[in-house]
């Protein structure tokens, strides 16, 4: 298989893999949990490869595993002394755990290529050089099996868990009365994240497997509600930050797996801002909308009071209106045009009248 | 031993790193017990991670290698990032960790973009980014070690004005307020010294572990003490003590890379702490358990002391 083909495809499978289990993990505000494993597993990796004598995939995978659990459990055991608060832990372990896995790779695998490059951003450049062979048969790239099998095992595990996780991850005491263990649950997620960053970190090391596992599913969850809906949104979105990314990449010559990383952001973005039901742009005009409804209310109830009064035609006159309810002239302006595009008000030789839907609106918003 | 002070003192390398080392510590100590007191710790993973692309684009911007420019343009990228996370955690339903996460992992992939987009246009010579990401410890020399001093003091000084403002703003956000201090403006104030911190730390123990030399001394000293002075203190000298002990491990150890290795010693700390701290030590706490528990099998009742009746 040649490159051109490998990368994109091992980069699709990767953040497939991660973005399926992120959106749990942003659900049950554990996102720097996958920060912690990311980096931990390092020291685990080299451990085995140094007991398979050489970069075995197996060692390395048994290794890393061990090490992630590891770092999960001290994490929780340190966050249950109520020593240190939750964040603190976790800032604890990782970096003991990546800095002992950083002198383990100087002192004993400084001719493997375990480098610093490859621990921090992988080297998904190289995927199609390595491949898989059984029996003396070429099967293609080994990162595109071990990718695929990790696909099909988080999707089995979301499968067929799928009601124990939703059900653990929103309502954890309602689980634990109904008979799910929590821990359980919570245990397994953590392993199968274990295995994923593994397989993710040859490809694409040790901080970026964090944006592929919570950026993606964060971004899925600024535009659905739902669930069911933000799992498949999260992939896609992975899938398509791989692609955008592996080409900018080419065509700047740089990282493919930092640019895959930038496009995960470039969409997150994208969705903070423009997101339909909770993007920034959509919350300021429904804030600014409702600024202009209830400033027309006001208006209507301000022309209502002074209906009868004597004074009549100089308080509803364009002019004062500013003075008498202490508006600026820019939010006058907003009431008046809002008012009238309502049908609520009309103009009459240089002061304002209420329409009978007005009146009712006024009395409306009187009563109420 | 008498051997390692009289390098400690004479050797120009190991000086400056150990300086810079114990510099590094006592500016993280001092701010990071802020950070942990207010929750805050994994904020300086994210300043870190998020000053990279900081750094890459000060070089892109003005060819220059010089130490300041690019600190600068790490300081500018981490407070870029502060502001972002402070935007996404206020403004969306996405909790603080996902914004921390988010924040960390976007502006670090930029960061390897960049770096790796100047490292194959400039290949003839080399940026010497890279060394950010595992820092260089090793390398400190003396221009170093007083770009260090002098960010380093300006940051303890503005603690040591604003100390009774910013003790207030940590145990009691809501009150300061309503006493008239700005708190937002408070709150800018002190993560802009953790990005001082963090910009000190980049060039010693890189990106990565600067996490650890923000909460390992806060994290321990804590157990000391319920005092914010002492924990203060305490805090400054474990992160000198591990920068310095960390500095000598890696001198005369073959294949200690100094950064890691004071982070390690830093854990030595810090669970050390955890366990035999005086008031809230974990093997005390298990003693006296243990103690109740059998005072409580023997039937007597217990009394003051712990000691049960024969």
């Amino acid at each position: 298989m040649s490159s051109a083909l490998a990368v994109p495809l091992t980069g699709i499978l990767v953040a497939s893999a991660c973005a399926l289990l992120g959106n749990f993990l942003i659900l049950r505000r554990m996102a720097m949990m996958s920060d912690a494993i990311s980096h931990a597993i390092l020291p685990g990796l080299v451990a085995g490869y140094v007991l398979a004598q050489g970069p075995n995939l197996l060692a390395g995978f048994i290794g890393a595993s061990l090490a992630a659990i590891a770092t999960v459990t001290a994490v929780e055991a340190i966050q249950r002394t109520r020593l240190v608060d939750g964040g603190a832990a976790i800032g604890i372990v990782f970096p003991a755990m990546f800095a002992l896995g950083t002198v383990l790779v100087t002192r004993q695998f400084s001719e493997v290529h375990l480098d610093a490059d490859a621990i921090l951003f992988g080297n998904i450049e190289f995927v199609a050089f390595d491949t898989l062979t059984i029996d003396g048969r070429d099967l293609g790239p080994q990162s595109i099996w071990v990718m695929s099998l990790l696909c099909v095992i988080n999707l089995l595990f979301i499968g067929i868990f799928y009601k124990e996780l939703k059900l653990t991850t929103f309502d954890p005491g309602l689980a634990a009365t109904l008979g799910f263990s929590p821990v359980i649950v919570h245990y397994a997620l953590m392993l199968v994240l274990s295995i994923t960053s593994v397989g993710a970190f040859t490809a694409v090391g040790a901080v970026l497997v964090v944006a592929l596992v919570i950026v993606p599913a964060a971004t899925a969850y600024l535009l659905t509600d739902r669930l069911a809906l933000m799992i498949p949104l999260s992939v896609a979105i992975g899938a398509i930050s791989a692609l955008a990314g592996y080409r900018v990449a080419i065509s700047l010559d740089a990282s493919i797996s930092g640019a895959m990383v930038t496009a995960t952001g470039a969409l997150f973005g994208l969705a903070l801002l423009f997101s339909p039901t909770r993007g920034l742009v959509v919350r300021a005009w429904r804030a600014r909308r409702h600024r202009a409804t209830i400033a027309s209310e006001m208006l209507v109830v301000h022309l209502l009071n002074h209906e009868a009064a004597a004074d009549r035609d100089e308080e509803n006159s364009v002019e004062h209106l500013s003075q008498g309810l202490r508006w600026s002239p820019a939010r006058t302006d907003l009431a008046i045009a809002g008012a009238s595009r309502r049908g609520w008000i009309v103009r009459a030789n240089g002061h304002l009248e209420l329409t009978r839907p007005g009146r009712e609106i006024a009395q409306r918003v009187i009563a109420r | 031993m008498s051997d390692l002070l009289r390098d400690l003192i004479f050797d120009y390398t190991l000086r400056n790193v150990a300086l810079g080392s114990a510099l590094l510590g006592i500016v993280s100590g001092v701010l990071g017990s802020y950070a942990v007191l207010r929750r805050q710790g994994l904020l300086g993973d994210a300043l870190a991670h998020a000053a990279l692309p900081g750094i890459c684009i000060a070089f892109l911007l003005t060819g220059s290698r010089e130490q300041i420019v690019l600190l600068l343009g790490a300081g500018i990228a981490g407070w870029i990032g502060t502001m972002l996370l402070l935007a996404i955690v206020r403004r969306t339903i996405l909790s603080e960790d996902a914004a921390l996460g988010i924040v960390l992992s976007t502006f670090f992939g930029f960061g390897i973009t960049l770096l790796t987009f100047i490292n194959q246009r400039d290949d003839a010579n080399q940026a010497g980014l890279d060394k950010y990401l595992f820092g260089q410890a090793a390398a400190l020399v003396e221009d170093d070690v007083v770009v260090f001093a002098i960010l380093g003091g300006i940051a303890l000084l503005l603690v040591l004005l604003f100390y009774k403002e910013f003790k207030l703003l940590t145990f009691d956000a809501e009150f300061a307020g309503s006493l008239g201090f700005g708190t937002n403006r408070l709150s800018v104030l002190l993560t802009s010294l953790i990005v001082v911190a963090v910009v000190i730390g980049l060039q010693t123990v890189g990106v990565v572990l600067m996490a650890a030399m923000l909460i390992g001394p806060a994290a321990a000293a804590r157990q000391w003490t319920n005092r914010l002075s002492v924990m203060i203190v305490l805090s400054a000298s474990f992160g000198a003590l591990a920068g310095v002990i960390g500095a000598l491990l890696s001198f005369t150890q073959e294949g200690l890379p100094t950064g890691p290795t004071i982070v390690l010693v830093l854990t030595v700390i810090v669970f050390f702490s955890l366990l035999f701290a005086s008031a809230r030590g974990l093997v005390w706490e298990w003693l006296r358990r243990r103690r109740q528990r059998r005072n409580l099998t023997l039937g007597g009742p217990p009394v003051e002391g712990g000691r049960s009746r024969p």
